[in-house]
Order: C-alpha cells, then sequence, then structure tokens
C-alpha cells in the first residue's frame, strides 16, 4: 500500500499539508513529498486540486475464495460428553452446506474420545476430524489453538463455527487472531447471503438492544461464535454416514502455556436455562416469598422453571442463580410468563427472544406489555393460581 | 510489578434508546461510563500495586471525551494513563482494535501482568482480552474471579459454567475479570485533585506515536463489517385477555394449547 506524489503535477500549494493531521507531507524545494510521518490515511489526496496525489488503496478486490469449501463446527466436550451446542452447531452447520452445496464436519479435539464421533455423525457430521492427545484431555488455550489452527489452514474450510461457552469465548477470539481472521461473537442467527454467498452473522449488541448483521468479506475461514440453545440439532439418526478422519498432533508440555491445577464443580452457580421450554418469572409484583410458591406451582404444572428480575434476586425472594436480564442470564425459551415484571430494558434485554411471552401485572401501563403476546391486567396473586388450576385440569384430561 | 489495565468508555446500555426509523444508537445524551467489568480490572491492579508495589497504568482506545475515563482512573489511584485517540482508529472491529492496543502495549514496553474485563456492555464481545495476549503471545486466563500472585506466577479461578478450574501462568500474561472479583474502590479526593492537575499523567497518542498505517487500524483496518443494525425484532400486537380470574385462566389455557406448550 503506497501514496504517491506525482512532482510533474504538484503546484506547492501546500493544500496537502494543510489536510494532513500526521505532518505526513512537507515541502521539499517546489515540490510536496511524504514524511516518514505518513500513515496513509488518504487526506492528502482529496486535498489535491492539481491531482497530483495518488494511492493504491482504491477499493482492493476480494481474494479468490474458491479454494475453501465446507462447514465445519468445533465440537466441544467435556470429561468425554459433548456439550450440547455442539449438536446444535451441526443442525445449524448442515443447513447452510446445504445451501452452498457443500459438506458440513464436525473437528473433535480430546483424549480417547473417539465414540463421540458416532452421535456427531448421528446427528449430521459428514465427515469427523479426530484429534487425540492427552494434552487435549482438558480444554486449555494453547494446544486447542495450536491444534486448530494447524487443521483449519490445512483443510481450508469456508465456514468455521464455535459454541459461544466459557471454553469457546476463550478459544474462538485467540483463534482467530492466531489465523487472522474476522470473528463475530455470540451469533443468534446465521444464513448465506444470496447475492455473494458470504456468510451473514446477526448478533445481539448493547446488552440485546440492537442487533448487528455482519460478514467477513476478505478473510476465510469466515469464523462465528455462536450462542447456545438458539440453533435446532438435528434429530440423531444412527443410519447416517459419514467418515472418520483421524489428526496425529504433535504437542509438547510447553504448549500447554499454563497449568491446569484443578477443576472444581460447583452447585449449579446458575440455573441452565438454556434447556428450559418454559419459564416463570417474577418480579417486584411478588411481595414476598410467598409469592414466588404461586410461580413453583406453576412452573411445575408447565414442566417449567422459575426465575426472578434483578428487584426479585435482590429482595431474596428468588436465588440469585435464577436472575433474569441483563445482569443475570439472556434466555430464550418457548414461553416465559412474566408475573408482576414491569418490563425495564435491562429485564427485557434478558428474555425478549422468548418465542411466546405472557405478561401478569396490576399496571396497564408496565412496559411489559409492549412485547407481550398475552396481556393480562391483574393481580398475580389471583391470576396465577387460577392459571395453575386450569392448566392442571387441562393436563389431568 | 508493572500492570497495564485495558479500559473501555461505554454509553451506559440502561438507558440505551434505538432510533426506531434507522435502527441505530441515540447516543446524544447518553451518559458515559467506565465499562463495569473493567472497574474491576482497575480495582484489581489497584491491590496488587498496593501489595507488591510497582506502576498501574491504564489504556484505553476511543474518542477525545474518552480522557474522562481515564481522569476517573486515575483519581482511583492508577499512575499514568494513554489514550489511543485519532478518527484513524474509529470504526475498529475486535481485530482492529486489539491490533491498536496490543501496538501501544508494545510501545509501553515493561508489563509483568495485564488486566481488562471480560466484556464491555455495548460490544459484548468478549473478544479483546483473548485478541491482545495472542498479539502478545502470552498466556490468558478469562473469566477469572479470584487471583493471586505466587511469586513469577498467578493462580486465577476461572469461572465455568457448573464450577471453576483453578490455573497457574507465568507472567507476563494477561487476564480478563468478572465483577465477582472484587469490589471497585471510589476515587479519593485527593485522588480526583490529583487527576485534575495539568501534571496529571494523560498521554494521548496518535497512529504516528504507535508507529501503524492507517490500513491496520479503524474502519479500513478491520476484518469485518456491519452491514445493517436494526432493534430485536418487534412481535405482532398482543392480544389482552380480560374476564374474571377463572375466564382469564380458561383463555389462557386455550392459548397454551394453540401454540403447543400443552
Amino acid at each position: 500500500m503506497a501514496i504517491f506524489i506525482d512532482p510533474s503535477k504538484c503546484n506547492a500549494c501546500r493544500r496537502c499539508i494543510k489536510a494532513c493531521p500526521y505532518e505526513g507531507v512537507t515541502l521539499d524545494g517546489q515540490v510536496a513529498v511524504l514524511t516518514d510521518r505518513c500513515i496513509y490515511c488518504g487526506a492528502c489526496i482529496e486535498s489535491c486540486k492539481q491531482k497530483a496525489i495518488s494511492s493504491d488503496l482504491a477499493e482492493l478486490p476480494i481474494p479468490d475464495f474458491s479454494a475453501y469449501q465446507g462447514v465445519w463446527v468445533f465440537a466441544e466436550q467435556r470429561e468425554g460428553r459433548l456439550h450440547p451446542v455442539s449438536l446444535e452447531l451441526l443442525g445449524c452447520g448442515a443447513r447452510l452446506a446445504q445451501e452452498l452445496n457443500q459438506e458440513v464436519s464436525a473437528v473433535l479435539l480430546g483424549d480417547k474420545v473417539k465414540a463421540l464421533s458416532r452421535e456427531l455423525i448421528a446427528c449430521g457430521a459428514q465427515k469427523v476430524y479426530l484429534a487425540e492427545h492427552p494434552y487435549l484431555g482438558h480444554y486449555q488455550t494453547n494446544p486447542y489453538a495450536a491444534v486448530l489452527a494447524e487443521l483449519l489452514a490445512g483443510h481450508k474450510p469456508g465456514i468455521f463455527l464455535v459454541g459461544a461457552t466459557h471454553i469457546g469465548r476463550d478459544l474462538a477470539p485467540r483463534l482467530a487472531r492466531r489465523l487472522e481472521l474476522g470473528l463475530t461473537a455470540d451469533c443468534t442467527e446465521l444464513a448465506i447471503d444470496p447475492k455473494e454467498g458470504h456468510l451473514l452473522q446477526t448478533r445481539p449488541a448493547f446488552g440485546g438492544n440492537v442487533m448487528a448483521t455482519i460478514l467477513s468479506r476478505r478473510t476465510r475461514p469466515q469464523m462465528a461464535s455462536v450462542r447456545p440453545g438458539i440453533m435446532k440439532a438435528l434429530p440423531p439418526d444412527r443410519t447416517r454416514k459419514g467418515e472418520l478422519i483421524p489428526f496425529k498432533p504433535i504437542l509438547k508440555k510447553k504448549d500447554l502455556a499454563t497449568r491446569l491445577v484443578e477443576i472444581v464443580k460447583e452447585r449449579k452457580r446458575r440455573v441452565d436455562f438454556s434447556q428450559a421450554r418454559v419459564i416463570v418469572a417474577g418480579g417486584r409484583g411478588l411481595g414476598s416469598e410467598k409469592g414466588v410458591q404461586a410461580l413453583q406451582a406453576l412452573a411445575e404444572a408447565l414442566g417449567g422453571e422459575v426465575a426472578g428480575s434483578r428487584v426479585a434476586v435482590e429482595s431474596g425472594w428468588v436465588p440469585a442463580e435464577r436472575q433474569v436480564g441483563q445482569t443475570g442470564q439472556s434466555v430464550h425459551p418457548d414461553l416465559y410468563i412474566a408475573c408482576g415484571i414491569s418490563g425495564a430494558i435491562q429485564h427485557k434485554a434478558g428474555m425478549q427472544n422468548s418465542k411466546y411471552i405472557i405478561a401478569v401485572n396490576k399496571d396497564p401501563l408496565a412496559p411489559i406489555f409492549e412485547i407481550a403476546d398475552y396481556r393480562i391486567v391483574g393481580d398475580l396473586q389471583d391470576i396465577v393460581p387460577a392459571l395453575t388450576k386450569a392448566v392442571q385440569k387441562e393436563r389431568a384430561l | 510489578m508493572d500492570i497495564i489495565v485495558l479500559v473501555k468508555q461505554v454509553p451506559d446500555t440502561q438507558e440505551v434508546k434505538i432510533d426506531p426509523k434507522t435502527g441505530t444508537l441515540i447516543r446524544e445524551g447518553i451518559q458515559t461510563i467506565i465499562n463495569p467489568d473493567d472497574l474491576h480490572a482497575l480495582e484489581a491492579a489497584l491491590s496488587l500495586k498496593e501489595r507488591y508495589g510497582g506502576k498501574v497504568t491504564a489504556v484505553s482506545m476511543g474518542p477525545p471525551q474518552a480522557v474522562e475515563a481515564l481522569a476517573e482512573a486515575l483519581a482511583m489511584g492508577v499512575d499514568e494513563a494513554v489514550l489511543l485517540s485519532d478518527r484513524t482508529f474509529a470504526g475498529a472491529d475486535t481485530w482492529a482494535t486489539s491490533h491498536t492496543l496490543g501496538k501501544c502495549i508494545q510501545k509501553i514496553g515493561r508489563y509483568d501482568l495485564i488486566l481488562c474485563g471480560r466484556q464491555a456492555i455495548d460490544g459484548d464481545t468478549a473478544q479483546i482480552g483473548p485478541q491482545v495476549a495472542e498479539m502478545l503471545g502470552i498466556p490468558q486466563i478469562t473469566y477469572v474471579r479470584s487471583l493471586t500472585l505466587t511469586g513469577k506466577k498467578i493462580l486465577a479461578e476461572r469461572v465455568m459454567e457448573d464450577g471453576y478450574e483453578k490455573i497457574e501462568a507465568p507472567l507476563p500474561a494477561l487476564v480478563t475479570v468478572l465483577r465477582d472479583l472484587n469490589q471497585p474502590r471510589y476515587p479519593s479526593i485527593p485522588g480526583i485533585i490529583q487527576a485534575c492537575s495539568p501534571y496529571s499523567k494523560i498521554h494521548i497518542w496518535n497512529p504516528v506515536d504507535l508507529g501503524v498505517k492507517a490500513y491496520e487500524v479503524g474502519l479500513i483496518g478491520s476484518l469485518t463489517q456491519v452491514v445493517r443494525t436494526f432493534p430485536p425484532e418487534r412481535k405482532k400486537e398482543g392480544e389482552t385477555l380480560s374476564g374474571s380470574t377463572r375466564e382469564i385462566a380458561e383463555q389462557l389455557v386455550d392459548r397454551l394449547k394453540e401454540i403447543h406448550i400443552l
């Protein structure tokens, strides 16, 4: 990339010198010349009335990416069990691959995890790239990034998807940086652009108050991390055939970079709402712990989970690990029943992606009603138990 | 020990409003704050400095007004601050941002530990920490809720969905922190006075100072492109259910059957 000043056209008018914010141009005799402070921003080009300044900064063509084929999915496993997001990614990957007329593959890292490839194939993987090594037994950043970097560089898929779990969010940016790739975090929607064939990556920003659609035009593979619990896995079909391709990584002790001292499982810090179909949540309107009991009865009748807004948690009515909202968890169940929740932006950010929303609130002007499919203006202490009874009656039929 | 803290000034997303016509953020009149996770990173740095001595430098990339965030950091007790501010830096995705921050850290030169918040409340990507660590070639530990120094190493508790891991890394290393880590201090009065003084140490650097070209940073240097922003899908008009409590309950059960919950 360079900027050229044509001395034959320069009339020493100094417009470029004035336009440059960095003292990147100066006058040498009667001709403008670049100094070593020039950062190639191009401000001088626009300023020159003699058209003496030009550059090769003009829109670079998009490189030829025809060698990059296939949708790859990171099959995350922990202690020999596949994380559900791995199958969700395969479901989404299979759909994308079909649109591109390409293959979907899973890449599985671990130690003695070969058996997991059967499940991956049953859920849509046409190929499984398997890298096994004792140093890959538990996730650590550097060995995983090193092995994946080698596999991606060698096989050149067009798309690489990673689940946005704690592991994925540690791994994906490190890997993207190593391979000099664009990476979009926490996607909730993926599609193929019909005109140019790029991956359209849609994700929430500003706590979920804005959605953004993003492309990586100039780098391959296109990398995206995907929010768990959003994409749908394919129903397992044990008759599906797939190819297992083993890869022998060469890893030395120093490649570990960090030392995993201990793994501690704790009583659930957070209830995992990502697999919940129904969530019954309470807010300020609960009034006391007694209100929560009504929610629990309804949740049980519907086979769902109880949650709370920040107010409910701070008031001690709902435990912290069940908090939904910007400072709590983001949820997207099939049904979210908001009881006595006003619907402030911070709470909406955590649940507005639910498929259906029922809101119960005494205040007809509560903002929650703006996003509710079914609105009930009333006291949750009356409505919720009545609903529970009606559901139980229906279930008993 | 020398610690560098990466800090971002962000709009207070509690107050965010979306322009319904353009689907973009209305930034006018929005309060800006230090990204909450970054406050905890600053506190961690200051606590370590209190215990082990050394120097804490805060670094931020942003528009000129981001100098306020750095002044706040100085008032908390940070020793020096650098603001990377230039229109060429603007419009950067995480690749270009991490490149710019990384170059700044390389220019500062001395560091034992780099701390950042896990993620910013506007971008929500959590990508900067790991990308800077990779650029510098140092180990990273993310999602940290507890941090201790043991000689030339750090021992951290890294939160997982179902528990935590204890991870040890040699210095220099980069750590991204959670709010669980600590309780950030308020700026002290002497700290505020110091930060407002003409000798307060906020350096403002542009691309020439960092030795970067325009095509490495900002919008041009980004590897991802935003093609569209829009407010989350508004549902179609909801239905109000009314009547006696029992009638409402029965109507709801019908709806639940229609939408296949029951």
